[in-house]
C-alpha cells in the first residue's frame, strides 16, 4: 500500500513537469506580452521591465528559472498586479474555490448516492422514473444555463437568495446556496445514474440473495452488503468528477461574481500574465492529481480484490 | 418498453428473424422506433436542424447582425416581427438564436468527428497491436485523463486567437480519450471472441471477418458514444463562449447568447430565456436519442 502511494506520487512528478512545460511554452508561443496591452511605453523602459522580470532571457532558461522557483514554493510575482505575488493572489482565491467545490462535491456524492440507490431499489416505479427524469434534466442543463436561470428566478424575482459576490457579513452562508447547487446539479445527476446502474447489478447477485435468505433485515442488507460494492464505480468516478467541478467553477465564479481562483484564470491568460496563469494551472493540476490518488486509495480500501503490487 | 423483456416476444422476434433474415441493425432500428422519447426527440431535433439551416440562409425578415438603434431590448412582440424580442444592442433575437443554434450544432458535429478520428485511430492501433505498445498508448491516455484539459483549451484559444476552426480542433483534441478506450477495449475483446475464431476456422477470409464481425461490433458502441458526445461538445463550446473565448461577434452561438443574456437578464430576461430553452431542448433531444440508441444497439446494458 505504502509502495503504491509512493509510486503514484513518483508518477505525479513527471506528469506535473509535462503539464507545466506544456502550459509554459504554449503561453510563450502566444504573440504579445504582459506589457503590450497598455498605452505604448518607451522601448527602453519596456526592455528594462522585461529584464527585471527575466523575460529577456531565452525561453528555456525562463522555464528552468520558473521551475527552480516553483520547487522552492515560489510562484513568482504577478506581471499585471504589480504589487502582488502569485502566491498571494492564489491564497486569496483558492479558499473560496475550494469551499464551493468541496461543498458541491459533498452534496453531489450524498444526494447522488441516495437518489441512485432509491431508484435502483424501486426499479420501474414512479419513484425510479422521477429520479431518472431528474438525472436527465441535470445532465442536459449545464451550469452556465442553470446558474443564470436560478439567479433570475430564485434571486431576482423571488428574492430568496443573494445572487452576487461573497459577502458573509451581510448575507451569511445563504450566499453559498445558489453557487453550490448549480455546481453540484450535473454531478448529482451523473452519480445518481451510476449508482442506480451498479446497485441494480449488485442486488441481483448471489451474495445479496444469501444475505436476505439468512434473515438479515432489508436495511442491513442494503447498507452493509449492497452499498459497499455498489459504490465502487462511484469511487472511480470521483477523479473525473473533481475535474468537472473545477471546470464548472470557472463558470460559477463568473455567474455569481465570486472572488475565486477560476475568475483570475481567463483574464490572466488574455493579459499574458504568465506567472499567474502558470500558478493557477499548477495548483489545479496538483489538486486533480491528489484527488485522483485519494480516489484510487479509497477504491482499494473498499475493494479487497485490488492488490497493490 | 416492458414488452421487450417479455420472453415470448423475444422468441417471436427470433423466429421472425430466422424467416426474414433481419440484421442486427434492423433489430436495433425497430427497438429504437419503439422508444417514444427517442422518436419524439428525433422529430424535434429534425425541426431544430431545419430551423438552424433556415437561420443560416437568412430567410427570416431580420438579419442576425442588423442593429435597430431605436428598438433596443424590446420584449417579444408582433410589432415589426420581433417575435422573440431584441437584445440590448437592438438585434432581432429570433434571428440570432437560429444562427447561434446553427453554430452550436455545427461545432458539435465537426468537433465530434475530429475526436472520432483521433480516438478510433488511437484505440484501434493500441488494441490491434497489443502488448507493450498497447500498454504505453493506454498509459498516455490515463495520464491525459487526469489533466485539467480545459485550461489548455483556454490557453490555446488565447494563444492562437479565436477562430472557429481552432474551436473544432481544440475541443475534438480534448474529447477523444474515452473514444480511444472504448474502441481499444472492443478491438481487444473481439480479437479473442469465439465467433471470430469460428469464422476463421470455417475458412472465412480476413476481409470478410473484418467486414461482417469486427466492424459491426465496434460500430455499435462507437455510434452510441458519438451521439452522446455531441451534447458534450456543444457544452464545451458554450463553456468557451461563456468565458468570452468562443466565436466572435457579430457571429454567435448558444453559449455566447446565454452569456450576454445573463448579463442583461434583469432588464431583458427574454435574452437569457430564449437561448437557454433552445439549448436545453437541443441537449435533451440529443441525450434522449443517445440513450435510446444505446438501449437499441446494446440492450443488455440497461
Amino acid at each position: 500500500m505504502f509502495a503504491f502511494i509512493l509510486r503514484r506520487l513518483l508518477v505525479a512528478i513527471p506528469t506535473l513537469i509535462v503539464i507545466t512545460a506544456l502550459a509554459f511554452f504554449m503561453m510563450k508561443v502566444a504573440p504579445g506580452g504582459p506589457f503590450d496591452l497598455e498605452r505604448p511605453m518607451p522601448e527602453e523602459i519596456r526592455q528594462r521591465l522585461l529584464a527585471a522580470y527575466g523575460l529577456d532571457l531565452p525561453v528555456w532558461q525562463q522555464y528552468l528559472d520558473y521551475m527552480a522557483g516553483l520547487v522552492q514554493g515560489d510562484f513568482g510575482p504577478s506581471l499585471r498586479f504589480r504589487d502582488k505575488d502569485v502566491a498571494e493572489l492564489i491564497g486569496e482565491g483558492l479558499p473560496v474555490s475550494l469551499m464551493i467545490g468541496a461543498l458541491a462535491m459533498l452534496l453531489a456524492v450524498t444526494l447522488g448516492t441516495f437518489l441512485g440507490s432509491v431508484a435502483a431499489l424501486r426499479q420501474n416505479t414512479s419513484g425510479d422514473f422521477a429520479v431518472m427524469a431528474f438525472a436527465m434534466i441535470g445532465v442536459s442543463i449545464p451550469p452556465l444555463v442553470m446558474g443564470p436561470i436560478l439567479a433570475l428566478v430564485l434571486g431576482v424575482y423571488l428574492g430568496l437568495f443573494p445572487t452576487g459576490g461573497l459577502n458573509f457579513d451581510r448575507h451569511g452562508i445563504s450566499v453559498l446556496v445558489l453557487p453550490v447547487i448549480t455546481l453540484a446539479l450535473p454531478q448529482i445527476a451523473i452519480i445518481a445514474r451510476l449508482m442506480r446502474a451498479s446497485m441494480i447489478e449488485v442486488i441481483r447477485s448471489n451474495y445479496i440473495r444469501t444475505a436476505r435468505a439468512k434473515g438479515l433485515s432489508a436495511p442491513a442488507v442494503i447498507i452493509r452488503h449492497a452499498l459497499r460494492s455498489a459504490i465502487l464505480p462511484l469511487v472511480s468516478y470521483l477523479g473525473p468528477a473533481s475535474a468537472a467541478v473545477i471546470t464548472g467553477s470557472l463558470v460559477i465564479e463568473r455567474v455569481f461574481q465570486l472572488p475565486g481562483m477560476g475568475a483570475y484564470f481567463v483574464d490572466a491568460a488574455l493579459q499574458r500574465d504568465y506567472t499567474l496563469v502558470m500558478g493557477v494551472v499548477v495548483v489545479y493540476a496538483s489538486l486533480i492529481i491528489v484527488l485522483n490518488l485519494i480516489a484510487d486509495i479509497l477504491y482499494g480500501v473498499l475493494n479487497p480484490r485490488v492488490k497493490y503490487d | 418498453m416492458n414488452t421487450l423483456t417479455d420472453p415470448r416476444e423475444n422468441e417471436q422476434a427470433l423466429t421472425q428473424a430466422a424467416v426474414k433474415g433481419r440484421s442486427l441493425w434492423d433489430d436495433a432500428r425497430i427497438r429504437l422506433m419503439r422508444n417514444k422519447a427517442a422518436v419524439v426527440s428525433m422529430i424535434v431535433l429534425g425541426i431544430l436542424v431545419v430551423l438552424a439551416i433556415l437561420g443560416q440562409l437568412g430567410v427570416w425578415v431580420h438579419d442576425y447582425d442588423t442593429i435597430y438603434r431605436d428598438r433596443v431590448s424590446i420584449a417579444p412582440t408582433l410589432e415589426n416581427w420581433h417575435l422573440l424580442g431584441t437584445d440590448a444592442q437592438g438585434r432581432d433575437l429570433l434571428a440570432r438564436t437560429l444562427v447561434g443554434l446553427g453554430v452550436s450544432l455545427m461545432v458539435g458535429v465537426v468537433a465530434t468527428l475530429v475526436s472520432l478520428i483521433i480516438g478510433v485511430t488511437w484505440g484501434a492501433t493500441a488494441g490491434f497491436i497489443g502488448g507493450r505498445v498497447d500498454q504505453m498508448m493506454m498509459r498516455i491516455v490515463d495520464i491525459l485523463y487526469s489533466l485539467p484539459f480545459i485550461f489548455f483549451v483556454i490557453i490555446l484559444m488565447v494563444v492562437f486567437g479565436r477562430n472557429i476552426v481552432l474551436i473544432f480542433v481544440a475541443i475534438g483534441a480534448v474529447e477523444w480519450l474515452t473514444m480511444a478506450r472504448i474502441v481499444r477495449g472492443q478491438t481487444l475483446a473481439l480479437k479473442k471472441m469465439e465467433f471470430v475464431e469460428a469464422a476463421e476456422a470455417t475458412g472465412v477470409s480476413q476481409g470478410m471477418i473484418i467486414q461482417r464481425h469486427i466492424i459491426p461490433n465496434v460500430l455499435g458502441p462507437v455510434v452510441v458514444y458519438v451521439t452522446l458526445m455531441i451534447p458534450v461538445v456543444i457544452l464545451a463550446e458554450s463553456f468557451l463562449s461563456f468565458l468570452g473565448l468562443g466565436v466572435q461577434e457579430p457571429l454567435t452561438s448558444l453559449g455566447r447568447l446565454i452569456s450576454t443574456g445573463a448579463q442583461d437578464m434583469e432588464v431583458a430576461p427574454w435574452t437569457l430565456i430564449v437561448p437557454a430553452i433552445t439549448m436545453m431542448v437541443t441537449l435533451f433531444c440529443l441525450n434522449f436519442i443517445g440513450d435510446g440508441l444505446r438501449d437499441a444497439i446494446d440492450p443488455k446494458d440497461r
